[in-house]
């Protein structure tokens, strides 16, 4: 399936996660789950960035927060460099804890107002002590903000001195303070304006080459996606429905969702705007507690047929295509132009 | 007695507009001429990082400028010929909905959560049309028929919370079309939304402008959504604008640096790339506004003279123009 040939630094199996839908006040009772993820499996090779895409309510950041052990999952596994990360407790998980560490979407909110910049990206050696030694926290921090392109002199000003995009530069040299191998990247540049955008991407990129990071990089924006990623996986309602490398993913879309995606996706090139072959999806993604029996797809799917309804499709490869899509009428499509 | 505006005056255009904001911490000059017009049936984009002043423009245009801090200081704003900026607060009612209407980015705080979106659509048809609550009500129906919501005769019913984000925005330009308006302002309307449901959003407002000849101002920082839809685009930057052309001649032959480096900089869904072109340095602070060109300390192109004289907007062959003082050199036909 993969094109390079090195071994996984994370597997990912059957992840599930289920949030119950509770009633009453002071007996609560359960009512239904929010099935957030819904069986969701993947590996993330060294190296590599695998992006995640999918529209609000899909699962993607859930995703996140289970993998960053932020939340317990509902079933399923995950190893990291072969071992199960659920079970780990005490010392084995602030180890862990190291070796994976996440960026957040919105650097407004994910610093605390009330510590410097200083006190932000020292903070984690903190709490691991063994990286940095007390007395060569200040320079180690002066050289994460040197290395994310901030003024190692602007160490002991606060967020609100700075810009959206030096924030979320704040935000990446606190994730990389303890050197981890895989970053999870959740929406890390939607908040920022257009041409600050760049200059984060183009960041993240160099940082990947230089400290040999792997990327978890979630986004709902497939141009972003598109340009970080080597391989992508497209999430419909807490289920990966199609899993490839970049170019399978926009050059031969297989599952009718991501030809959808791809087809509504403006493209800042006016001279296409007549030729392009749109598919215009109808309706609302359905609720996560209540999700369509079968392909979760079907409802708003216009190549459904009744073996849709009854038997959910597999995420795996199909005849005549050259990776996994999770659809009965899997067929590869080249939808963008050019 | 008032002096009848000429039959051929745009259908609504703006003209040196110029908004400080006063605040405690000092002057924001947050327009500082604003130029633009647009026409019946055509779909005029204002494209603008956060900042820039597209909102405020916008608001300025509808007269529901925040006031204080903010103050027009200079500057016109005609409808039909007809200057708004000295109008009467009753005149400026009358034009609002039934000339002129505006949807916005969240339509969950703009809609209100205590109302029946068919009680709010219907109550401007009451009391600005003395329709009978049980026709404004059919005539609401028909209106959230019109926009695409489905069942729209029990859906008349639901408060906003029980609507998804698209079909929210929706009904708010549902209500925005109650009265028949000629100009609609719609800022960021597809923003918070995801791309399956903004590319519905989107034909939606191009078939609606097409149907009711109406002019769209479409406010947005989406470099793609302008190329899928608009005629005309206006770019602003600092509160000023600083290229206008039509939207092909805009992308393929940039004529300010500023929209040259944004084209530049963005990812492209049908492309990969290896490094992006990023624009250095941040949008200048609206209080500290720089001397000479507010883009010079961006720009790759910057000479002593762009640091001392502020480029005004000039008319290029082919009807376009550009705020750069190299502007000539930039037109490759």
């Amino acid at each position: 399936m993969s094109s390079t040939g090195t071994e996984p630094i994370l597997q990912v199996q059957d992840l599930v996660k289920h949030f119950p839908v509770q009633l009453g006040v002071v007996f609560k009772r359960t009512v239904g789950h929010v099935r957030a993820v819904d069986g969701v499996s993947f590996d993330l090779r060294r190296g590599e960035t695998l992006g995640v895409v999918g529209e609000s309510g899909c699962g993607k950041s859930t995703l996140a927060q289970v993998l960053m052990r932020l939340e317990p999952p509902t079933a399923g596994a995950v190893r990291f460099h072969g071992e199960d990360i659920f079970g780990k407790r005490g010392k084995d998980l602030k180890a862990l804890r190291r070796q994976i560490q996440i960026v957040l979407q919105d650097p407004y909110t994910s610093l605390n107002p009330r510590m410097t910049v200083g006190d932000i990206v020292g903070e984690p050696f903190e709490i691991h002590t063994e990286v940095a030694p007390k007395g060569e926290r200040r320079r180690k921090v002066q050289e994460l903000l040197d290395v994310v392109g901030l003024n190692p002199e602007h160490i002991n000003r606060y967020p609100h001195q700075f810009s959206g995009g030096q924030r979320q530069r704040i935000g990446i040299a606190r994730a990389l303070a303890l050197r981890p191998e895989v970053i999870i990247c959740d929406e890390p540049v939607s908040a920022l304006d257009v041409s600050i955008q760049a200059q984060v991407m183009n960041l993240l990129g160099d940082l990947q080459t230089e400290f040999g990071l792997s990327y978890i990089f979630i986004a709902h924006d497939l141009s972003v996606v598109r340009h970080l990623s080597d391989r992508v996986a497209v999430m419909y309602l807490g289920k990966i429905v199609e899993l490839g490398t970049e170019d399978e993913i926009y050059n031969r879309a297989a599952h009718p969702y991501t030809q959808a995606l791809l087809s509504a996706v403006p493209v800042p090139d006016p001279s296409v705007r007549a030729g392009r072959q749109r598919i215009r999806l109808t309706g609302d993604v359905p609720s996560p507690v209540n999700p369509p029996s079968g392909c979760r797809f079907r409802t708003r799917c216009w190549k459904a047929t009744e073996i849709c309804a009854e038997e959910e499709p597999a995420l795996e490869v199909r005849q005549g295509g050259h990776h996994p899509s999770a659809c009965h009428h899997a067929e590869e499509q080249h939808l963008l132009p050019g | 007695m008032t002096i009848p505006p000429p039959l051929d005056a745009p259908l609504l255009e703006v003209a040196g507009l110029h908004v400080e904001f006063r605040t405690r911490d000092g002057v924001a000059k947050v327009l500082n001429g604003v130029d633009y017009r647009v026409e019946a049936g055509e779909t005029l984009a204002v494209l603008g990082e956060s900042g820039s002043g597209k909102s405020v423009t916008a608001n300025t245009i509808m007269g529901i400028l925040e006031s204080p801090p903010g103050v027009v200081t200079a500057g016109s704003v005609r409808y039909r010929g007809e200057e708004l900026l000295t109008a009467t607060p009753e005149r400026r009612r009358d034009l609002r909905g039934e000339n002129m209407a505006m949807i916005f980015q969240d339509a969950l705080s703009a809609l209100n959560p205590v109302f029946t979106v068919g009680f709010q659509i219907a109550e401007q048809l009451r009391t600005r049309r003395g329709m009978s609550r049980r026709d404004a009500g059919r005539r609401a129906v028909e209106l959230l028929d019109q926009v695409g919501i489905p069942a729209a005769r029990q859906r008349v019913r639901d408060h906003p919370h029980q609507f998804s984000g698209g079909m929210r925005q929706r009904v708010m330009i549902a209500m925005s079309l109650a009265l028949d308006p000629d100009v609609l302002i719609a800022d960021e309307p597809t923003t918070a939304l995801d791309v399956t449901v903004q590319a519905q959003i989107m034909d939606l407002l191009a078939e609606l402008k097409a149907e009711r000849h109406m002019g769209l101002i479409l406010i947005t920082h989406d470099l793609g959504v302008v190329a899928e839809v608009a005629d005309r685009i206006a770019v602003m930057y600092a509160g000023r604008i600083v290229e206008h052309a039509d939207v092909h001649t805009l992308y393929s032959n940039p004529c300010h640096p500023y929209t040259h480096a944004l084209l530049e900089s963005i990812p492209r869904v049908d492309t990969k790339g290896t490094q992006l072109r990023a624009i250095t340095g941040l949008p200048p602070n609206l209080t500290r506004i720089p001397p000479g060109c507010p883009f010079h300390p961006r720009c790759p192109m910057a000479v002593d003279v762009c640091r001392e004289v502020v480029p005004a907007l000039a008319l290029l062959p082919g009807g376009r123009s550009s705020a750069c003082l190299f502007a000539d050199e930039l037109v490759t036909r």
